[in-house]
């Protein structure tokens, strides 16, 4: 049994009436004070996984347990421990972000004397202070993605669920939020558990990820872990003189085994990105100009792939997630 | 009911409030639309006040009690879409991840549709004294008047609500409009029932509890204090109510499934 102050959840499944089984048996351990990535393509059961764990959808078989309470027979005390930025941002266009911060402050029973300030840290912290009293209408997409997490602050919960916080954001916004985020694991030790269908943000921010697919999770690791687990780097060398890639292929042989290369030659290392060095000196050494020298890693989509034979890549398209019915099968 | 209870209420409330306030086509339309029909209803059907047995020589006062239900009609939708939308866009999970209790984001909900149907009805009851119509039950008629008014306002607000939960889409709480507006036009609305020659509109209007609302609004403004039409309006209106906050609060559970 894991740590009960984190997630620990066991053969959680969900099935719709009128679907598929979205989620099939997922077991996992989140630890206090880890960011989690939950990576999947569209329909993977990412979000259905989220709505159990938050409460808001009650399993059709198996257990979880959030900050040590039961998911299903402790509702009230999960969600006292939690906070949620759901997929999309839920805001009122019709309201400033201050309203909604002093709407969610009192929903969430914050002594009167503390709501404005609280308020006020919050969108400080998120970067909104200026927008404040703007209607939310008016936001651009990283702002109410900014806005979604400083409501989801405002009782200072111990674990935060962020369902695909980025989605549809600019790169500077995603950043941003990866920032944000990255810090309120760090320096307040709040538990993450984070779905995303970006390989990059899950391999920056998340300390383990479990890979989601077709409701079940089919791997789970660090990202170094899981990357080593499918293979090992390739170099691929490209001569200035393509007569040379013969001998280019010669000198690469002494480290690993060939491989398919783009342009010029390239092989699999055989003990790793520690001999890339070596690589250099050998190249250097038999007086092979180069014009190209790449150090591919196995990316979270090799893994992905090695472990669905599809890359995650539009992997979801041809499967949906089904919308959240209400009615357990 | 305790102190946090009442000011989850009261927020929700203001929200519901503010957010009508910031759609201008929430607030003008259902106080225009109205005023309009009323202007051309009483200009145009003036002379039927001249048939025997018609209770006033005023058709102004006579129909200013239609404004009062089309008011209610428009908070229906108001409130419904309203509702469809925050469940839509997610933010009722957003509440629903709160420790609100769900019966305090239906009292908030239908407190904002009530100051909208207050709102209406002080403008209603404003234009009608303006427009130089008596009201015969007085003073005091005129406060049973705006408190009828919010009776009706809570139900048919509730009724929306319910809608909403029901369907979760706010096309479907708009697509119920047109058949709220059949029950208006069938009952008692242009004409009192006993002067309605043809018998299939008369039965229709007298089964219709629409009839049995206008005719109490009507009462305190044409005749007085009438103790049966009275009665009978508030006992529809509270019947209205009690069945649809019924059914708005059943539904409210089932759409908050959180454990």
């Amino acid at each position: 049994m894991a740590d009960e102050h984190g997630i620990v959840a066991s053969g959680l499944v969900r099935e719709f009436k009128k679907g598929p089984r979205a989620v099939d048996g997922i077991d996992l351990v989140v630890h206090p004070g880890e960011i989690y990535g939950f990576l999947g393509p569209n329909g993977a059961g990412k979000s259905t996984t989220v709505h159990m764990l938050t409460t808001l959808l009650p399993p059709t078989e198996g257990t979880a347990t959030v900050a040590g309470y039961d998911i299903v027979r402790e509702g009230p005390q999960v969600r006292a421990a939690i906070g949620a930025a759901l997929q999309e941002a839920a805001l009122d266009p019709l309201l400033t972000g201050r309203e909604h911060l002093r709407l969610q402050t009192t929903l969430q029973g914050i002594p009167r004397s503390e709501r404005a300030r609280r308020g006020d840290v919050l969108l400080e912290r998120v970067g909104l202070s200026q927008a404040a009293d703007r209607k939310v209408r008016g936001y651009s997409g990283g702002m109410k993605r900014r806005l979604d997490l400083a409501l989801a602050l405002v009782h200072s919960p111990r674990i935060l669920f962020l369902d695909e916080p980025t989605t549809g954001l600019d790169p500077q916004s995603r950043s941003a939020l990866w920032q944000e985020v990255g810090r309120l694991a760090q320096d307040d030790g709040v538990t993450v558990f984070l779905t995303t269908q970006y390989l990059e943000e899950a391999d920056v921010l998340a300390n383990r990820v479990g890979i989601i697919d077709h409701g079940k999770i089919v791997a789970e690791g660090t990202p170094a872990q899981l990357k080593a687990e499918v293979g090992r780097p390739t170099v691929e060398v490209v001569p200035v003189d393509p007569e040379d890639k013969e001998r280019a292929a010669g000198i690469l042989a002494r480290f690993g085994e060939p491989c398919a290369a783009i342009q010029g030659v390239a092989v699999r290392l055989r003990t790793g990105e520690a001999d890339l060095a070596e690589i250099v000196r050998a190249l250097d050494s038999e007086n092979l100009k180069v014009e190209n020298l790449q150090l591919h890693q196995p990316s979270l989509d090799d893994v992905f792939l090695a472990k669905t034979g599809r890359s995650l890549e539009g992997a979801g398209e041809e499967d949906q997630e089904p919308e959240l019915a209400l009615e357990p099968a | 009911m305790s102190d946090g209870f009442v000011e989850q209420v009261g927020q929700l409330a203001r929200r519901s409030v503010v957010r009508t306030a910031r759609q201008p086509a929430n607030v003008v339309f259902p106080l225009v639309f109205p005023l309009l029909l009323l202007a051309v209803n009483s200009t145009g059907l003036q002379s039927a006040t001249r048939l025997p047995g018609f209770p006033t020589d005023s058709y102004l006062a006579f129909a200013l009690a239609v404004p009062f239900m089309q008011g209610a009609l428009f908070a229906t939708m108001n409130a419904g879409t309203d509702l469809a939308r925050d469940i839509q866009t997610g933010f009722l999970n957003r509440l629903a991840l709160t420790p609100m209790r769900g019966i305090a984001l239906l009292a908030g909900q239908l407190g904002g549709v009530m100051a909208m149907t207050a709102v209406q009805a002080v403008v209603w009851i404003s234009a009608g004294l303006i427009l130089g119509v008596h009201f015969a039950a007085g003073a005091g008629g005129i406060a049973v008047l705006l408190i009828f008014s919010l009776l009706i306002g809570l139900g048919f607000g509730a009724l929306g609500a319910f809608l909403a939960l029901r369907t979760g889409s706010g096309e479907s709480v708009q697509g119920m409009f047109p058949v709220f507006f059949v029950f208006l036009f069938i009952s008692s609305m242009a004409m009192p029932r006993n002067l309605i020659e043809i018998d299939w509109f008369r039965t229709a209007a007298t089964a219709n509890p629409v009839s049995y609302l206008i005719e109490g609004i009507r009462s305190l403004i044409v005749i007085g204090w009438d103790a049966e039409a009275l009665a009978l309006g508030f006992g529809f209106a509270a019947l209205i109510a009690v069945v649809a906050l019924t059914l708005a609060t059943v539904s409210l559970r089932t759409r908050l499934t959180r454990s």
